[in-house]
C-alpha cells in the first residue's frame, strides 16, 4: 500500500491526494479495502438483524403490509404455554447436554492423549460423526430408536429381556433420545480441541511435578485443569450456543410430529421456524428470534465473566 | 471493421427478437414440483400452444416447501405468474394478501362451474365470486392388502365396509411375537397422516356431530360426536390392540412394508403403493352402523395471477379454461392418476368400475371439504389431541375440550384480522 502511495507521491501536481501524509493515505489505503466486508457485513448481518427488531413490533405476514402494534407479540409470547415449554426444553438440552457432553469429551481425550496404539484411527472414528451430515445422521438415529421390527436398540432389549421403550413415541424419553444423538454428533469436536488443549501444555510442568512427588489426581487438579481453562472456556461457550441454537437433529427425528410427541422435544429455533415458514406470522416469529438472540448473548456474557472471575 | 459489421447484426437482431415479442404474449404458469405433475403439465402446454399459436406459456415450477413463500417474494416484488396454482386451503391467505384476482363471470359462467364441477369446488368461492378452479382432485379410501387377508383366513375380495368389520378384520390380521409386541399392525394409526381428515369430516359426521360451523368459524367437534369419534382411533390402539401410533415410523410406510393390513390414505399415495411387492386393494371409506358414509376431499386450483392484465389477461384466461377442460381432466387422470373435477369425465362407467380409482370416485359424491387457515397448526392440534390420550391417558373428553379450544384460538385470530 504505501509503495502505490509513494509512487503517486512525486509532487509535479499538486493534487488533494499528494497533500496528504503517508500516515493518512495510509489510513484510507486500509479502509478502501475493508469497506468491502464492512458493507457486506452491515447488509446481510446487521441490516436483517436491526430489521428483525422492527419486525417483532409488527403484525407482518408476509402477505399485508405490515403495521406497528408496540409489545403485543411479546405479550402474546410471554402469555404462552408453548413458548414456556420450548424455553423449557431450550434449557434442558443446554444445561444437561453441555456439562455432560464436556465432561465425556474431556475423559476421552485425556485418556486418548495417552494411547499411543493406533491414536491416529481412535481419534478419525471420533471425529467421524462430527463430519457427517446432521440430517442423514438424525435419521439414521430415528430408525434405532424406532419400535421393534425395524428398531435396532429395541430389537437388541428385546433379546436380553427387557421390555421395548418407546423413545421417540414417550413424552419423557424423546428428549434425552435426541440429546443423546446432538452430544455423539459434537463430541469429537470438543475432543480434538481438548486434545490440543492438552498437548500445549508445557511437559516441564509435569516432569517438576512428578519430581516433587505430585500423585496423578493432584496434577490433573493443580496443572492440567487449570492450564487448560482457555481451552474450556471457548467449548463451554461454542457447545452452549450449539445447545440454544439445536434445530437439525429435532426436526429431522420428529418430521411427522416436529418437536413432538406433544411438544416435549421442541427447541425455541424450531418454534420460530414454525411461526414463520407454517403460519406466515413473520412478526411473531421476529419477536421470538429477538428473545433468543437475548438469550444467547446473555448466556454467553454469563459465561464469559463466570469463567474468568476463577480463573 | 470488421467488427462493427457484426455488432449491426447484433443490432438488428436483437430489435428483430423484441418485434417477434411484442406480437406473441408469454404468460407464466406457477406450480410446485411433482414429477408426473410437471409431466401432465409440459404436454398440456404443448397442446394448448399448438391450439393457440400466439401464446407462449413458460413453466415455473419450485420446490413444495417454498412454494408460499415464493409466490409471495414475487408479489412484493411485483413480478408475480399469470396463472398460479394454489392448494383450496391457501385461497383466503392468497385472496388476502392479493396475489390472485376473481374469475370474470363473462368468461367463467358461475352456473355452469357449479352444475359441471364437483360441489366442493364451492371451497374456492368467498362472497358470491370464485377464485380459481381444479383440474384434478383427491379423496380418501382405505388401502387393504390382499395377501395378509388372506393368510388370516379372511376374503381377500371382500373388504370391511362398516366401522365393526373393520375392526374386525384388524383383529384378525394384527400379529405379534412372543413378548407381546406387535410385529403386522390389523390397521395404521397415524394422526399425522391422513386419520385426523378421517377424524374431522369421516368419524365425526358418522357420529351425528359436524367439525365446524357453517361459516366455518367455529369449532363445533367439542361434544359427543367428537369424542366417539376420537376414541373410535384410540381404541384401535388402547383397546382393541390392533395398531399403535408409530408403528414403522409412518402409516404409509407400514403398509408398503406390507406390515399392516389397512391404511387410510389418498389418491396420491397411488403412485407410491404402484410397486407394493404384494397384492392389495382399496375400497370406500367404512360406514357406521346406519350406513352412512363421508370422505375428505383436497384439490389444488389453478387461478389468475392478480398482475395480470390485458393481453395477458386474456391468454391466462384462455389457459385456465384449457388446464379445467374435460380434454385435460382426462390427460390429468391418466398421467398423474388423480380424479377428474369435473363430474361428467369423473363419473363414466368406466372409471367408476375401475378396481382402484371407482371407490376414490364414489367417496367423491359424499365428500366434504375443511376450509382450513393454518393446515400445519390445525393438523397440529388434532395429532397433540391423540398423542395426550394415547401417551397420558387423559380422557379423551377432556382432551377434544382442549384440542377446541386450541383451534378455535388459531380460527379467531385468522378471521379477526
Amino acid at each position: 500500500m504505501a509503495t502505490i502511495a509513494r509512487q503517486a507521491g512525486p509532487a509535479e501536481s499538486a493534487g488533494l491526494w499528494d497533500r496528504l501524509s503517508i500516515r493518512t493515505k495510509r489510513v484510507i489505503w486500509a479502509w478502501s479495502f475493508l469497506a468491502l466486508p464492512v458493507v457486506f457485513y452491515a447488509g446481510i448481518r446487521f441490516y436483517p438483524t436491526f430489521q428483525a427488531f422492527w419486525l417483532s413490533f409488527t403484525d407482518w405476514d408476509l402477505l399485508r403490509p405490515a403495521t406497528f402494534i408496540g409489545l403485543e407479540n411479546y405479550r402474546r409470547l410471554f402469555a404462552d404455554p408453548l413458548f414456556w415449554q420450548v424455553f423449557r426444553n431450550t434449557f434442558t438440552y443446554l444445561i444437561i447436554g453441555t456439562p455432560v457432553s464436556l465432561v465425556l469429551a474431556f475423559v476421552v481425550a485425556f485418556y486418548l492423549d495417552r494411547v499411543r496404539f493406533m491414536h491416529g484411527f481412535i481419534r478419525a472414528l471420533y471425529f467421524l460423526p462430527f463430519l457427517t451430515t446432521a440430517a442423514a445422521m438424525a435419521w439414521v438415529w430415528r430408525w434405532f430408536y424406532q419400535p421393534v421390527p425395524i428398531g435396532v436398540i429395541n430389537g437388541f432389549l428385546g433379546m436380553i429381556g427387557i421390555p421395548q421403550q418407546p423413545f421417540l413415541r414417550s413424552v419423557d424419553q424423546a428428549l434425552p433420545a435426541i440429546m443423546v444423538t446432538a452430544i455423539w454428533a459434537g463430541i469429537g469436536f470438543q475432543i480434538i480441541i481438548f486434545m490440543a488443549g492438552l498437548r500445549a501444555i508445557p511437559s516441564t510442568y509435569y516432569e517438576a511435578a512428578r519430581i516433587d512427588g505430585l500423585g496423578e489426581w493432584a496434577i490433573l487438579r493443580k496443572i492440567t485443569l487449570p492450564l487448560l481453562k482457555p481451552t474450556t472456556v471457548f467449548l463451554v461457550v461454542f457447545s452452549s450456543i450449539g445447545f440454544l441454537r439445536i434445530f437439525d437433529q429435532v426436526y429431522n427425528m420428529t418430521t411427522n410430529d416436529p418437536g413432538g410427541p406433544l411438544n416435549s422435544t421442541k427447541p425455541l429455533v424450531l418454534m420460530i421456524f414454525q411461526t414463520a415458514f407454517s403460519s406466515y406470522d413473520m412478526g411473531y416469529a421476529a419477536a421470538q428470534t429477538v428473545v433468543l438472540f437475548t438469550i444467547l448473548l446473555l448466556v454467553s456474557l454469563l459465561q464469559l465473566w463466570v469463567l474468568r472471575k476463577r480463573a | 471493421m470488421r467488427s462493427r459489421i457484426r455488432l449491426a447484426g447484433l443490432v438488428a437482431g436483437v430489435s428483430f427478437l423484441a418485434m417477434g415479442s411484442a406480437k406473441a404474449v408469454e404468460i407464466e404458469y406457477w406450480q410446485y414440483v411433482f414429477d408426473t405433475r410437471v409431466q401432465a403439465m409440459d404436454q398440456l402446454i404443448q397442446k394448448f400452444q399448438e391450439a393457440n399459436p400466439d401464446i407462449t406459456v413458460k413453466h415455473v415450477t419450485f420446490p413444495y416447501a417454498d412454494y408460499q413463500t415464493r409466490v409471495t417474494a414475487a408479489k412484493l416484488a411485483g413480478q408475480g405468474p399469470d396463472v398460479v396454482q394454489l392448494f383450496y386451503g391457501w385461497l383466503d391467505n392468497f385472496v388476502a394478501g392479493e396475489l390472485i384476482k376473481p374469475l370474470d363471470p363473462a368468461v367463467f359462467p358461475y352456473e355452469q362451474i357449479e352444475s359441471e364441477f364437483f360441489p366442493i369446488v364451492s371451497a374456492m368461492k368467498r362472497g358470491d365470486q370464485y377464485y380459481g378452479l381444479p383440474t384434478a382432485v383427491r379423496s380418501l379410501a382405505l388401502f387393504y392388502n390382499k395377501q395378509l387377508f388372506q393368510e388370516a383366513g379372511l376374503d381377500p375380495n371382500k373388504p370391511p365396509q362398516t366401522l365393526d368389520e373393520l375392526v374386525k378384520a384388524a383383529e384378525a390380521t394384527v400379529k405379534r411375537d412372543g413378548g407381546g409386541n406387535m410385529t403386522s399392525a390389523g390397521i395404521t394409526i397415524a394422526m399425522e397422516g391422513q386419520d385426523h381428515q378421517w377424524w374431522r369430516e369421516v368419524l365425526i359426521r358418522q357420529n351425528g356431530g359436524q367439525p365446524y360451523s357453517d361459516d366455518g368459524k367455529q369449532v363445533a367437534y367439542n361434544d359427543e360426536a367428537g369424542v366417539t369419534a376420537l376414541k373410535f382411533i384410540t381404541d384401535l390402539q388402547t383397546v382393541h390392540k390392533v395398531g399403535q401410533a408409530g408403528f414403522m415410523d409412518e402409516g404409509q410406510a407400514a403398509f408398503r412394508a406390507g406390515l399392516a393390513a389397512m391404511t387410510i390414505d389418498g389418491t396420491f399415495r397411488l403412485g407410491a403403493f404402484a410397486n407394493n411387492p404384494f397384492e392389495w386393494g382399496v375400497t370406500e371409506l367404512p360406514a357406521n352402523a346406519e350406513g352412512l358414509r363421508s370422505n375428505y376431499s383436497s384439490y389444488f386450483a389453478n387461478a389468475i395471477g392478480a398482475t395480470a392484465e390485458g393481453e395477458e389477461l386474456e391468454a391466462a384466461q384462455k389457459f385456465l379454461a384449457y388446464i379445467s377442460s374435460p380434454e385435460a381432466m382426462e390427460l390429468w387422470l391418466e398421467v398423474v392418476g388423480e380424479l377428474p373435477a369435473r363430474k361428467a369425465v369423473a363419473m363414466t362407467e368406466k372409471n367408476l368400475a375401475d378396481p382402484i380409482y371407482g371407490p376414490f370416485l364414489k367417496g367423491l359424491e359424499y365428500a366434504h371439504t375443511t376450509i382450513f387457515v393454518d393446515e400445519q397448526a390445525q393438523r397440529q392440534v388434532a395429532i397433540d389431541m391423540a398423542n395426550r390420550v394415547l401417551l397420558q391417558n387423559q380422557d379423551p373428553a377432556a382432551s377434544v375440550a382442549q384440542a377446541a379450544q386450541e383451534e378455535q384460538a388459531i380460527l379467531d385470530r385468522f378471521y379477526k384480522q
